[in-house]
């Protein structure tokens, strides 16, 4: 055969069909991991952390700075959980499965723990807002659950002057005054520094979670890290310059994400001022946002005929939750709208 | 990545700081400006990927910066920000973090007074009060003024108490530990300081008093052998053992190392073998190695010592570690308040390099990294963050650093001291360094820093097995033969002990059958007249200073710790004594379970441990509990 011959022959005769349809390779094999978790054997898909195998088996646990779309950073430490053989308790959050796992989730170790965190917390930040925004139970149903008094540390101090906790410096010494100390608190003004959103770090349990929805989980904007150390420890912008003057892009994903109300809308915040937020009375309804082609979904919260907050369900396969400026807070050219305005397929004027 | 950097510039003097640091490192690209303009219109400039890369050089960056210019302004740190392509907000949660990195202006001379367990028996209040009246309240500083004051916890000068660290910041930044300190030695220094950490003659034999001794072994060159000379280290014996290792081969070294039952030194007692080995079998590469120079535990000042006085020791150390691990690059990450030993170390590896021992065909290279004032930077992993130019917060583990260490790769960190006891073995071999020792854990040498209430404080060495009594004997016991009170061990995260424990074998196996430590060795001595309430609030203090408050426990369990002690010195309880006491209990077992690191664990252990014993007893009330408003 000439070599012309052999590309005809290459180009213009088709291969013979198999003998049988092709198939898929068949998938891995799943790994799979045994353990026991109080008492029950249980088992779960290798990479798993304990905090899906407890909710797998219906175990109820506490969670505050875990987000089921961001890292898990294990800093609030409410979901410890006891694992037998090692010397200190376990982040259910975070800690993988391993073969064999013998795992405690309402040891006496385990309850003093949530107990002491829960009170901790709640005797250093303002928690009662942190409730609804948990997607597994209120943090009041978790104090009476862990028996957990946050007044044991005796009364609050006085709250800080705005702008004092953002210029503590890192071991410099802030003693407790007088003979019977107060129990310190991060009680301060709320910043109000733009008409979007205000940030009330007296709600703020350090979770993380904003840094990381502005950070590499979400938005890549950086605007906002951990600042300071120990009880001083903020969220802060660079020099605690105000938000305008930052890299804030004001997409919103940090509050989406802030499971305290510490970052808030700043027409939810003007309505609790004035008395007049009432969530029982809200609607929720999902849309589509009108601006670009991504077809992000938004769910409006209405009060009185106005729209006041604006999330994104973290459900949803688009957003994640995630939102820019516009599906945000660009809604209000709803209320702008001249009374009565008709628009196309509103039902016959009566 | 796109930057947001709004604000003012730099000054000449800060860009020129920074850019001495990064510009050998990086060249004069950044991830912000590129390399290079096109040449035609200058629109595109490519290059400046290496600068992305080198988020490690964010704290040598910074620290270039305030020694310039005596604090971190926000145009200095912008200009950090854009060469180094990090966001400035992550830049200012770094500077934030460390207390050697103010973010608001601070006079170029400011000393640092040393408030901590030791300095405070030596009349370190007396220091600060004589301070307050020259200079004003600490960190207070009239505009214009050059020199202002701090306190700060343990710089790690306890022989000499009380001690103080001075910092100059300019065009040439100086710093130079002052002790025993005066307020008017210190004003003195702060007006005139020496061009170099300038030791003094007798400083060697106040720091090891054993100087001299035949039967010292990891001491036995401190101040016989000239530190500052690699031909007088290896004329004493140095890099004999790198040869042996050499000869013998990776594996044979680990093995060896296993056979003589060393552990670890910094406080944890892991044996080094173990760790070693792990890291060698790893197939992740490269394998990397640290030296924990961080010793910031109060009352601990073992390592200064070998570092300050046989620096060789410890690169010759390193490389063996290097050789064994599979490691071509150490870092060894030292605090920043050891002025001496960082210029002994910088002398050492610019000699050892020269001589052809690092570097180039040496196959390993050590880099030397600085702290800023933080003592969580000593935990091992927050230690990775620190070198990697993030907020030095423990991490999680597992992944434990054998596997998941700096830079994410297989990574073996060892302490000072540790590394100190390599050579050494290597020489003697397995069997002989086991021979020293009671066997176990507890083979070898240790090094214990014995300071407070003592005739001579100081570094001493003697094999383990010595009793807490004859420790206390080698440094000549109680101050003036006053009854002993108390006696840490271990440090702030230590175990009280009272003088019923003179008999205690300071191992790590009686230790721990008695409840108490051998930590980081200290021995830090109370006698009768000693304050330790006192004592007790301020290990409270330190804690709640030093806590990185990552996790609730210990971010708000160490300020409601120290609450919970300032009422009780006061002799107002909430409620009853009993109350508190139980409250305390409460609070310590959280912290204990729950933290994140061993800062969260341990912050309760020695409060706890001098409650038990009965060594500190808080009165009930005077009054009737409610009876106060």
């Amino acid at each position: 055969m000439t070599a012309q011959q052999d590309l005809d022959r290459i180009f213009r005769e088709p291969p013979a069909r198999p003998s049988r349809v092709p198939e898929a390779p068949p998938p891995p094999a799943r790994e799979v991991v045994e353990l026991t978790i109080d008492g029950t054997p249980v088992t779960v898909p290798a990479g798993s952390t304990i905090l899906e195998a407890a909710r797998g088996l219906g175990i109820d646990t506490p969670t505050l700075c875990y987000g089921e779309t961001l890292t898990p950073v294990n800093v609030c430490r409410v979901c410890v959980v006891e694992v037998a053989g090692a010397r200190v308790l376990a982040p259910a959050c975070s800690r993988k499965v391993e073969p064999g796992m013998d795992v405690r989730t309402d040891s006496e170790r385990v309850r003093l723990a949530r107990r002491m965190v829960l009170e901790l917390l709640g005797s250093s930040v303002e928690v009662d807002l942190a409730g609804p925004a948990l997607p597994d139970g209120s943090i009041a149903g978790y104090l009476e659950r862990y028996d957990a008094d946050p007044t044991r540390f005796g009364p609050p101090a006085a709250a800080a002057a705005a702008g004092d906790r953002d210029a503590r410096q890192p071991g410099h010494h802030h003693a407790p005054a007088g003979d019977a100390p107060a129990a310190a608190t991060v009680d301060q003004p709320v910043k109000v520094d733009n008409d979007l959103y205000v940030r009330d770090y007296s709600r703020c349990i350090l979770c993380y979670k904003c840094v990381e929805a502005c950070g590499t989980d979400a938005q890549n904007t950086f605007a906002i890290a951990v600042a300071g150390r120990g009880f001083d420890a903020r969220i802060s912008t660079e020099f605690a310059v105000p938000l305008p003057e930052s890299a804030c892009v004001y997409c919103g994903n940090c509050i989406q994400v802030c499971p305290t109300g510490a970052l808030m809308f700043r027409s939810e915040h003007e309505l609790r001022e004035a008395g007049a937020w009432d969530e029982p009375s809200q609607t929720v309804t999902d849309t589509i946002c009108p601006y670009c082609g991504v077809g992000c979904t938004l769910s409006l919260h209405v009060q009185d005929e106005r729209i006041v907050k604006v999330m994104s369900p973290l459900d949803s396969g688009v957003t994640h939750g995630n939102l820019c400026v516009k599906g945000r807070f660009g809604t209000e050219f709803v209320q702008l709208l001249p009374k009565g305005t008709r628009l196309p397929g509103d039902p016959p004027a009566a | 990545m796109d930057l947001h950097v709004v604000g003012p510039a730099a000054t000449p003097d800060e860009r020129a700081a920074v850019d001495a640091v990064l510009d050998p490192e990086i060249g004069v690209a950044s991830g912000w400006t590129g390399g290079e303009r096109s040449p035609g219109d200058g629109h595109v400039a490519y290059g400046g990927h290496g600068a992305r890369s080198r988020r490690d050089l964010l704290l040598p960056a910074l620290e270039a910066l305030q020694g310039s210019a005596g604090w971190v302004s926000r145009g200095g740190l912008n200009h950090v920000s854009r060469r180094l392509s990090v966001p400035p907000a992550e830049v200012y949660g770094v500077a934030s973090f460390y207390a050697l990195l103010p973010t608001t202006p601070r006079p170029p001379t400011v000393i640092h007074a040393c408030d901590d367990l030791a300095c405070r028996l030596a009349g370190a209040e007396a220091l600060c009060a004589g301070l307050e009246a020259a200079l004003g309240p600490a960190g207070d500083a009239d505009d214009g003024a050059d020199t202002t004051w701090l306190r700060s916890p343990c710089l790690g000068q306890c022989e000499r108490a009380p001690a103080a660290l001075v910092t100059i910041a300019g065009s040439a930044p100086r710093a130079r530990a002052v002790a025993p300190a005066t307020h008017t030695t210190l004003l003195d220094a702060a007006a005139t300081p020496g061009d170099s950490p300038d030791p003094d003659p007798e400083r060697v034999a106040t720091l090891v008093p054993q100087t001299g001794d035949p039967g010292l072994r990891l001491l036995a060159r401190c101040g016989s052998v000239d530190p500052t000379s690699l031909d007088a280290y290896r004329a004493s014996g140095g890099y004999e053992a790198l040869a042996r290792a050499r000869a013998m081969g990776p594996g044979a070294v680990i093995d060896e190392v296993t056979a003589s039952g060393l552990v670890g030194r910094g406080g944890a007692a892991f044996p080094t073998g173990r760790k070693w080995a792990a890291v060698a079998a790893q197939p992740a590469t490269p394998h990397c190695l640290v030296c924990n120079a961080d010793e910031s535990e109060p009352g601990t000042f073992k390592d200064r010592a070998l570092l300050e006085e046989d620096p060789f020791a410890i690169i010759e150390a390193m490389t063996i570690a290097g050789f064994a691990t599979g490691a071509e690059l150490g870092y060894c990450y030292l605090r920043g308040e050891y002025p001496l030993a960082r210029a002994r170390l910088e002398n050492a590896i610019a000699q050892a390099r020269a001589a052809g021992l690092l570097g180039g065909d040496a196959g390993f290279d050590i880099e030397l990294r600085i702290g800023a004032g933080a003592y969580i930077a000593g935990e091992e992993t927050a230690l990775f963050e620190s070198i990697e130019g993030g907020r030095p917060e423990p991490r999680n583990k597992p992944p434990f650093p054998v596997e998941f260490g700096l830079f994410g790769k297989p990574t073996t960190v060892n302490n000072v001291e540790t590394l100190a006891n390599v050579p050494l073995l290597l020489r003697l071999g397995a069997d002989a360094y086991r021979a020293i020792g009671t066997g176990g854990a507890s083979t070898g040498p240790k090094l214990f820093c014995v300071s407070g209430d003592v005739a001579r404080p100081g570094v001493y060495e003697t094999p383990f097995g010595a009793t807490l009594g004859d420790v206390l004997a080698l440094a000549g016991g109680v101050r003036d033969d006053r009854p002993l009170q108390a006696v840490l061990l271990g440090g702030a995260a230590g175990v009280f002990v009272g003088p019923d424990a003179v008999g205690l074998p300071l191992t790590f196996e009686a230790t721990r059958a008695a409840g108490a430590t051998v930590g980081s060795g200290v021995v830090l001595v109370y006698d009768d007249t000693a304050d330790l309430p006192d004592a007790l609030h301020r290990i409270a203090a330190f804690f709640r200073d030093e806590s990185c408050g990552q996790c609730v426990p210990c971010r708000v369990g160490t300020v409601r710790q120290e609450e919970l002690l300032a009422r009780l010195a006061a002799g107002r309880p909430l409620g009853s004594l009993d109350q508190e006491l139980a409250l305390f209990a409460d609070l310590a077992q959280g912290m204990r379970d729950a933290s994140i690191c061993g800062l969260g664990q341990t912050a309760s252990s020695a409060i706890e441990s001098a409650l038990r014993a009965g060594l500190v007893r808080f009165a009930e009330p005077a009054e009737p509990a409610g009876a106060t408003a």
